[in-house]
């Protein structure tokens, strides 16, 4: 799911503080569409990928782009903006109770080897590695991908190379709000979710992109490692409400000496 | 012999594996007009960094008026008489063209009031006096170099430094400009200009120095420097230059 | 400007109970949005963690009353000084470090957060569950029966976070301020330790706002860290200067003055079942419709408006 934020952030510098807004929106379609349809999450995170990003597009074309050129300060008050409203519209339709989603498959545990593992959370952990090289090839191997790395190194750049600028940053939008939208299906049956988690979400994903840096892939992918790893270390050995308090500390202490993140291409 | 208001000496800086300024050294007098000129990409506004405080040097020694400036952050360097204009012009541009002197002259003269009034007569100098209370975002592009030289000249310098200032302007723009830096000169500032509009080095300078990779390749009077073949060879391909009598702007 | 604070000063008189519960928010939530003013609109340093200092400052005032009975009153400026204590903190790491735009709001947002769980699991300060003022009436303990005490204290507070943004913005600080929000770099090349006035700024900012964290104790009586040192009140403190207009004297008073009444009417329309969430649909609407239409805010709006009549 970090993955997204850093596609969006790299491509646009624009910060998607809605992130983990649409990410509850991505849970709460899955948990419509398993008790209405009866469809497993497994399955439909595909559709809830593709109904965030036009989700994603929309709110890209509609709203950002019109402020591309706009200073920082606006930027981030703009996303702020559609997260809250987001958030509370989920409040409205859907009610401040937790929900989750039943999944015949989540119930399942397996072992392996000396461990065992809940089905689940092996299968969440199995799928985001498939997206995630998905969008590697994507991204490195495609002519768009490439249109949108170039797009995000060179804004100007690309203009002169004829580029459909707003396009790309539309789908890159898109692509972003889907693999949230994805990430929320996979995570529902284990994450019991509300309204009000989507600014917790938002900032984890925050920590990550910034932990693992910036416009980075790899980075994306290793710092949400690294923070779940630092999370669980952190409820093992403080107690569990502390938890948070490790990962804001990386996150301070990050900002601080290397704000590009361990992998990350740029300096503020 | 007097000390020279501003001596480099042997300055170097390197990013990542560009070595982007090597072994520069050069003075510049009280009250003199020095021009840095070179190719493009020669190393020149890098220089210009390294002498105003914006960028630390990996070797050499910065001193103006008798002082090292190692280690100064560039506010600091601006308070002791050392003041620049920037490439791309910085200006601010939801104040308004007054209140951006001011920001300049408020460093000796906290009073606000006291601020404007040399303000509004640094605007009055370099005739930008009929759009001080507009905003600096609505000017045209020479009103916009004049309003870098104003403020660079509010805060009351001993040395100015002019980074590419006539760039863009046309042939009666770059006039005014030039001789705008004539009259500053004439009370006493020192100027370190890098330009590229060579009739406006040729007139103005009474000494040049020559950049090329980072390196100075030449320096001496203007007549001497286009002289010198070392100075035509790095220049060779470099239109502007080559076309430079013809043109000027 | 005179009519107005006569106005507001007469105001009482006419108002039923809950009008005036309205009102002593709306006047609350202008002077903290005036503090935060200060730092995030006139020096552009967006902090979105500026619910920290309400938390500190309540606080420390409310600790400082039940355990070793001191007088609010001084509590105030004890949990002031903290919380200005804490802005510098995170003024001189940010700054320092050069944190600028985003990871300067990253930064604010983090230290919140950290203020938030770190006092949610000291039982001292009550956990979780936060602190409880017992209800005395007691004018020495900055309680009083009379609503209307409340109302000028508000009032008071927010005519003096107005007059020190006043006097800021007519002096050499405030005009720097608003220079280093359009460019710090320019600044410093024309002199302006931007380091310097940045840091004053967060601290007097901070200072202010931990002021309001007493106010806050006293007026509702609890403190929970989810809400006192939570986001959710750190959005209601920017929000209002920023729709009203960053950076300008009258912003934070007209935000408040359009946005309170508002969240309390549509907390009455959406009605009882806890959705008071829902008022925060019509702030994301609004934010997203004035970053778009009317970045400046609605002050500068209506006044090149009135210039033009």
């Amino acid at each position: 799911m970090a993955v997204g934020l850093t596609l969006i952030f790299g491509v646009m510098r624009v910060v998607n503080f809605a992130h983990g807004d649409m990410m509850v929106w991505g849970m709460y379609l899955a948990f419509v569409l398993a008790t209405r349809a009866g469809t497993d999450p497994y399955v439909s995170f595909v559709v809830c990928a593709a109904a965030l990003f036009v989700l994603g597009v929309l709110v890209q074309r509609g709203l950002v782009d019109r402020i591309v050129d706009a200073p920082h300060e606006m930027q981030i008050l703009l996303m702020l903006g559609v997260a809250l409203v987001l958030e509370n519209s989920a409040l409205l339709v859907f009610g401040p109770e937790p929900a989750r989603v039943r999944s015949p498959v989540a119930a399942l545990t397996t072992d392996l080897g000396p461990l065992y593992v809940d089905v689940a959370r092996l299968v969440t952990f199995l799928v985001a590695i498939v997206l995630t090289l998905a969008l590697y090839l994507f991204l490195y191997r495609t002519e768009l991908g490439r249109l949108i790395r170039a797009s995000a190194d060179n804004h100007y750049g690309a203009l002169v190379i004829g580029a459909d600028v707003p396009r790309i940053y539309a789908v890159a939008f898109g692509i972003g709000a889907a693999c949230v939208g994805a990430a929320g299906a996979l995570v529902s049956p284990i994450l019991p979710f509300q309204p009000t988690t989507g600014l917790s979400l938002s900032v984890t994903s925050f920590n990550i992109v910034i932990i693992g840096g910036m416009g980075s892939l790899l980075g994306a992918f290793v710092g949400g490692l690294l923070v779940s790893v630092a999370e669980s270390l952190g409820a093992v050995f403080l107690t569990p409400s502390l938890k948070e308090l490790f990962s804001f500390s990386l996150l301070i202490i990050i900002l601080l000496f290397r704000p590009a993140g361990l992998f990350g291409k740029r300096a503020p | 012999m007097t000390t020279p208001l501003l001596t480099v000496q042997d300055l170097s800086k390197s990013f990542g594996g560009l070595q982007a300024v090597k072994d520069l050294s050069f003075t510049v007098g009280e009250g003199e007009i020095v021009a840095l000129i070179g190719p493009n990409g020669a190393g020149k506004t890098t220089a210009f960094a390294l002498v105003s405080g914006f960028l630390t040097p990996d070797a050499g020694r910065v001193v103006f008026r008798n002082r090292d400036l190692r280690g100064l952050k560039p506010h600091q360097v601006n308070a002791l008489g050392l003041a620049r204009t920037f490439q791309i012009m910085r200006p601010f541009p939801r104040l308004t063209v007054v209140r951006n002197v001011m920001i300049a002259t408020l460093g000796r003269h906290p009073d606000p009031a006291e601020a404007e009034r040399r303000a509004r007569a640094v605007l009055a100098e370099l005739g930008l006096e009929a759009r001080a209370d507009l905003p600096a975002g609505g000017l045209t592009l020479a009103e916009r170099k004049r309003l870098e030289l104003a403020r660079a000249l509010g805060t009351e310098p001993s040395l100015l430094l002019l980074d590419e200032v006539m760039s863009g302007l046309n042939e009666a723009e770059t006039e005014r400009i030039v001789e705008l830096v004539r009259a500053i000169n004439r009370r006493g500032v020192a100027i370190l200009l890098i330009e590229h509009v060579m009739r406006a080095v040729m007139s103005l300078a009474q000494r040049i120095v020559v950049l090329n990779y980072g390196e100075r390749i030449a320096e001496g009077r203007p007549g001497a420097v286009a002289a010198d073949p070392k100075v035509i060879e790095a220049y060779l391909g470099d239109e502007e230059v080559a076309g430079a009598p013809a043109r000027g702007g | 400007m005179a009519v107005a604070v006569a106005l507001l000063l007469a105001l009482p008189a006419v108002l039923n109970s809950y009008l005036l519960t309205i009102s002593i928010l709306t006047l609350f939530y202008a002077f903290l949005g005036q503090a935060w003013n200060i730092v995030g609109g006139y020096t552009g340093q967006l902090s979105a963690g500026h619910a920290a200092f309400v938390g500190i400052g309540g606080y420390t005032a409310a600790t400082l009353s039940n355990e070793y009975g001191l007088s609010p009153w001084l509590g105030m400026f004890v949990g002031a000084a903290l919380a200005g204590a804490l802005g510098a903190i995170i003024g001189y790491l940010g700054f320092r470090f050069g944190l600028r735009g985003f990871y300067f709001v990253l930064l604010t947002v983090a230290f919140a957060e950290v203020c938030r769980i770190l006092v949610s699991n000291i039982d001292a300060l009550g956990g979780a569950l936060g602190l409880y003022i017992t209800f005395t009436g007691n004018p020495r303990q900055f309680q009083f029966q009379d609503q209307r005490v409340y109302y000028y204290i508000a009032l008071g507070l927010m005519l003096l976070a107005t007059g020190v943004v006043a006097l800021i913005e007519r002096r050499r600080f405030g005009i720097y301020l608003t220079a280093i929000r359009e460019d710090e770099g320019a600044c410093e090349a024309l002199g302006v330790n931007t380091f310097r006035y940045k840091m004053l700024a967060m601290v007097v900012s901070s200072f202010l706002t931990g002021l309001g964290g007493t106010f806050y104790a006293f007026y509702l009586f609890s403190l929970q860290p989810g809400t006192v040192f939570g986001i959710p009140l750190s959005v209601e403190i920017i929000i209002r200067p920023i729709i009203g207009g960053t950076g300008t004297l009258l912003g934070p008073i007209l935000g408040s003055f359009i946005l309170t009444p508002l969240a309390e009417l549509s907390r009455q329309y959406f009605g009882q079942s806890g959705l008071h969430g829902a008022h925060l649909i019509v702030y994301g609407a609004l934010l997203v419709a004035v970053v778009l239409f009317l970045p400046q805010g609605a002050y500068p709006y209506l006044r090149r408006l009135f210039k033009r009549a």
